[in-house]
């Protein structure tokens, strides 16, 4: 029985397996140091991460490569997202751990959690199955579920795990349900069968077909937090740790937008042009209600929630203005580069305000409220530019990255003749300008609340001001990040 | 044709040499103020070059820099001057340095910051001036929106807040719709150069779509009734040095826009839309030189009458005579000094008594009698007295306004009236009669530092006023360039 059994090629796998037995290995450290020596289990993770990226890099060939029974690939696009993701990880541990220890929940749990979580989000990213698919998103999930109760005591986080467990099931299931269909309609669970099969599928196959679509672009909004599946993310990021909220608020952003490209553009490029309406309606109306929500919040984290769901949205638009030439991908490809780098322009935006809040946060006190930003101008200058560049990022003013993430949107949209889409977007951006401008000037023009110094670690300061002068630099010089979104995508799809 | 890095010179030495005064600059005031001054200055020297070097008999870019910047886009990188933009950074580089000197004992409150804001936001500014390419002039255009949004908020007065918020939305508001227009222009030619574009043909329905883009834009900054509202607002609330910058060269970038944007790209909408910019114009000379004559506050006043003047401007763009045009540009050029030396003046009171209210001042000569005569000579400049700046400016236009069309001129004519009468009206009530009341028995005459401020204004002003012939010698060839363009449609 034996005899036919070939052994996969586990090379192209080699971070996951590596993270997942460094993690397991980190397991027992925590078991038998963790209790003493509360710094091992972060440094340790820090190194895995490492690890990984070294090996991610050593790894990557150029060409994609399928193994596992063609349920797993490796190409381009994943080494890129997943070197993202490790360097927000390592951000969110850095900037996490003297938050989680004053407040007693720097336990082992914490990075663990966040290490599985990471290994689902670098499944998703190099899915080519519906299965691993799904695989990883549930190892995502239930490591997230997990990660928002971390404060057992605190009502408001077991409330906001709760809310996330049903909602991200239910989602879950309308995904689970979506990829059934597309397996009934085409026999396959590999996304390149399955495009094949969608290219030359017959009449009744067709209506399944876009029925399966529709529940796979659902369980693809509510991933990304876009409106009408976005409940789920004002009460997260606000009832989670902050800490928490950070992870949530920007590595699963990579993986999310990875498992839209697999999905959509791999398997389903055949109906991207149904799909591109769909998502085209997700993105308006995200982008109008997340930027009309901001404004009347008082809290800083969920304000940044509702940001997040208009920001996902205004990369909804870049994917939903893509060229279509029949069943050729690359005409699209540039509006797929412009996704792709908003996602990355707004992880770092991201990272960089929710670790201020975690800057101004210390052992009984939560900097969530607009208020506890008064005056940072006069207790740090620095962090308050460092503040500064991240909101301004946000709002898309230049010379900061987001300015350019936004602008490569907006060309792909007027490109694509979607002028009217686009001075709708603008609009809004103008709307959402007005709640970035108030934390800036909470920060600049108010007098300080408490004139507290900033007790946060080195680390963190170093990191924290590295990522801000990343937001700066990379608006001076754009073209780098872009050049490697659009030479990934391109030896990718 | 001289190549050289004169104009990335000009841009970044500023910010370059602020980015030291916001890191370190909180550890010394003595020492961080003489080093703004100190970039600020080479900020003007290196710019000098610009002007000895400049061919005036060209009309093509001079002092070009290309070089690619964001290829997927095709960004360039791309750095021009030509007669009509060139006389700008200069104008704002030498205000930079008087901004400098005029915050120099009056801002307590982190004054670093404050110095490194104004460095910054000149270094965007001559960024404005000289970018050729749409999304280069479009980032310069919009950064420099920060740095004026933090000074007016953190260093302006009781209502800062608000008047700070709403100079910001105001502004990105209309620079929006203006980075649609320009993403529009790239789809269609597929780059991002100006000059490009001023050849593009576009179909007249389009052309009005993005005239109108581009009026939102470049109306709020101006700013044009009935767009203008922020404006008095930011004025009053700005520390002097905010009020200054502001009026002498942010007012001018939104007419700058209308001369490298408006005119050239969409001749023939800037043709079709001209009298209702004509109207909008005489609204604002008319209609809001009245409203500076009832003000009580003297920066509102010269808000208003900032406001007025720029009608002139625009009035004098859309006549689409060379008369109208190069008037419109010497009358930003003198607006410039004599906004900048009125704001100053202003500043000068406001030191000593804390109160911008006319009633709260008189007999101020009588204090004050080195001041007073600067004063009252701004004050003529204001109105247009011959033999000062004022007068060159608004007379061009109105010449060229009466070869337009009469009743035209002789609205726009007016102002030589309101003008006079709100700005004399003020000085007569604030430096003459006797002395009115405790404050102003108290008050001391200017020292060394703000009479060589004021002073270099009032050389600049009565040297523009007397021979104006090196500017208008500057931007001719340009101006007629422009005109040729315009004149031909892109239909």
């Amino acid at each position: 029985m034996l005899n036919n059994f070939v052994m996969p090629d586990f090379n192209p796998a080699m971070p996951e397996i590596l993270l997942l037995s460094m993690t397991c290995g980190i397991l027992f450290v925590d078991l038998i140091f963790g209790a003493r020596h509360r710094w091992m289990v972060p440094l340790l993770s820090v190194v895995a991460l490492l690890v990984c990226a070294f090996v991610t890099v050593n790894t990557a060939i150029g060409d994609p490569v399928l193994t596992f029974g063609n349920m797993f690939i490796d190409d381009l696009m994943s080494d890129f997202l997943k070197l993202l993701t490790y360097v927000a990880v390592v951000a969110v541990i850095i900037y996490s751990r003297g938050y989680m220890k004053a407040r007693g929940l720097d336990k082992g749990e914490f990075y663990l959690l966040m290490l599985f979580a990471t290994l689902g989000m670098m499944v998703m990213i190099s899915a080519a199955n519906l299965l691993t698919i799904y695989l990883g998103v549930e190892l995502l999930s239930l490591s997230q579920y997990a990660l928002v109760a971390i404060d057992r005591k605190s009502t408001r986080a077991t409330e906001a795990a709760m809310k996330y467990f049903v909602l991200g099931a239910l989602a879950s299931g309308l995904l689970l349900y979506g990829m059934s269909m597309l397996y009934g309609a085409t026999g396959s669970l590999q996304l390149g069968e399955i495009a094949q099969a969608a290219s030359q599928q017959s009449t009744g196959n067709h209506t399944v077909l876009l029925f399966g679509l529709v529940f796979l672009v659902a369980g693809i909004g509510f991933k990304l937090g876009v409106v009408p599946f976005h409940m789920w993310i004002p009460d997260v990021y606000e009832g989670a740790p902050t800490a928490v909220t950070l992870f949530i608020a920007s590595a699963p952003k990579f993986a999310a937008f990875a498992m839209t490209i697999r999905l959509l553009v791999t398997g389903m490029f055949e109906y991207a042009e149904h799909w591109q309406t769909m998502l085209l309606i997700l993105a308006v109306s995200s982008i109008a209600l997340g930027n009309l929500a901001a404004i009347a919040q008082t809290n800083f984290k969920r304000m940044l929630a509702y940001s997040a769901i208009s920001h996902m949205g205004f990369m909804l638009l870049a994917l939903a203005s893509g060229v279509l030439a029949g069943g050729d991908h690359s005409p699209a490809m540039a509006a797929y580069t412009s996704a792709m780098y908003y996602v990355v322009a707004y992880v770092l935006s991201s990272l960089g305000s929710f670790g201020m809040i975690l800057l101004l946060s210390r052992a009984g006190f939560e900097a969530e409220n607009l208020t506890d930003f008064k005056g940072l101008n006069k207790r740090s200058p620095w962090f308050a530019l460092m503040a500064l560049i991240f909101m301004f990022s946000m709002a898309g003013i230049p010379f900061f990255v987001g300015f350019f993430a936004k602008f490569a949107v907006l060309s792909m949209l007027v490109a694509t003749e979607h002028t009217a889409t686009a001075v709708f977007a603008v609009i809004f951006s103008l709307i959402g300008a007005f709640y970035y401008l108030r934390v800036v000037k909470v920060m600049y023009f108010d007098a300080p609340q408490d004139n507290l110094p900033l007790r946060v670690g080195f680390d963190m300061r170093l990191v924290l001001s590295v990522n801000g002068l990343a937001v700066a630099l990379l608006g001076l010089f754009p073209q780098q990040v872009m050049s490697l979104c659009q030479f990934a995508l391109l030896r990718s799809l | 044709m001289m190549s050289s890095h004169l104009l990335s010179f000009a841009i970044w030495v500023p910010i370059v040499g602020a980015l030291p005064l916001l890191v370190f600059g909180a550890s010394s005031r003595s020492v961080s103020r003489w080093f703004a001054l100190a970039v600020a200055i080479a900020g003007l020297v290196v710019t000098l070059p610009l002007w000895t070097h400049f061919d005036s008999s060209s009309a093509a870019m001079q002092f070009v820099e290309q070089a690619p910047w964001i290829p997927s886009f095709n960004v360039q990188y791309f750095l021009g001057v030509d007669g009509i933009s060139m006389p700008f950074i200069l104008l704002n580089s030498f205000i930079t340095v008087l901004v400098v000197l005029a915050g120099w004992q009056v801002i307590e409150d982190k004054q670093a910051q404050y110095m490194g804001a104004f460095l910054i936001m000149s270094g965007l500014m001559n960024g404005i001036f000289c970018a050729l390419d749409g999304v280069l002039f479009y980032v310069f255009f919009e950064s420099s929106l920060i740095p004026m949004y933090l000074i007016i908020g953190i260093w302006g007065g009781p209502n800062r807040v608000y008047a700070a918020i709403k100079f910001f939305l105001y502004t990105l508001m209309g620079s929006l719709l203006m980075l649609v227009a320009f993403i529009y222009l790239f789809a269609h030619s597929g780059s991002f150069n100006v000059l490009d574009w001023q050849q593009l043909q576009i179909p007249g329905k389009v052309q009005q779509l993005i005239f109108i883009a581009f009026l939102l834009s470049f109306a709020v900054k101006v700013p044009m009734w009935p767009v203008h509202t922020w404006l008095p607002d930011a004025h009053v609330e700005a520390p002097t040095g905010g009020s200054v910058v502001l009026a002498a060269i942010a007012l001018k970038l939104g007419a700058y826009g209308f001369l490298r944007f408006s005119l050239p790209i969409v001749p023939d909408a800037s043709h079709a839309m001209a009298p209702f910019v004509i109207g909008l114009s005489l609204i604002a000379v008319v209609y809001i030189g009245f409203v500076a004559l009832v003000q009580a506050d003297m920066k509102k006043l010269v808000a208003y009458s900032s406001i007025s003047h720029m009608g002139f401007v625009t009035l004098g763009f859309f006549i689409f005579n060379s008369l109208g045009i190069e008037g419109a540009l010497v009358q930003m050029i003198s607006h410039g000094f004599v906004s900048a030396a009125m704001f100053l003046c202003i500043g000068v009171l406001y030191d000593r008594v804390h109160s911008r209210q006319i009633a709260d001042y008189g007999g101020v000569i009588n204090t004050m009698p080195k001041f007073g005569a600067l004063f009252v000579f701004f004050a003529m400049a204001n109105s247009g007295l011959p033999a000062t700046s004022g007068f060159v400016g608004e007379f061009m236009v109105a010449l060229g306004a009466v070869k337009f069309n009469f009743w035209t001129g002789f609205v726009a004519a007016t102002t030589l009236i309101v003008g006079a009468a709100y700005t004399l009206w003020m000085v007569k009530r604030v430096v003459f009669g006797a002395v009115a009341n405790r404050h102003v028995a108290k008050l001391s005459d200017i020292g060394g530092r703000e009479f060589l401020v004021l002073g270099l204004l009032a050389a600049c002003v009565l040297a523009l006023g007397l021979y104006p012939f090196p500017l208008t010698e500057v931007m001719h060839a340009s101006v007629d360039n422009l005109l040729r363009h315009v004149a031909i449609s892109k239909l």
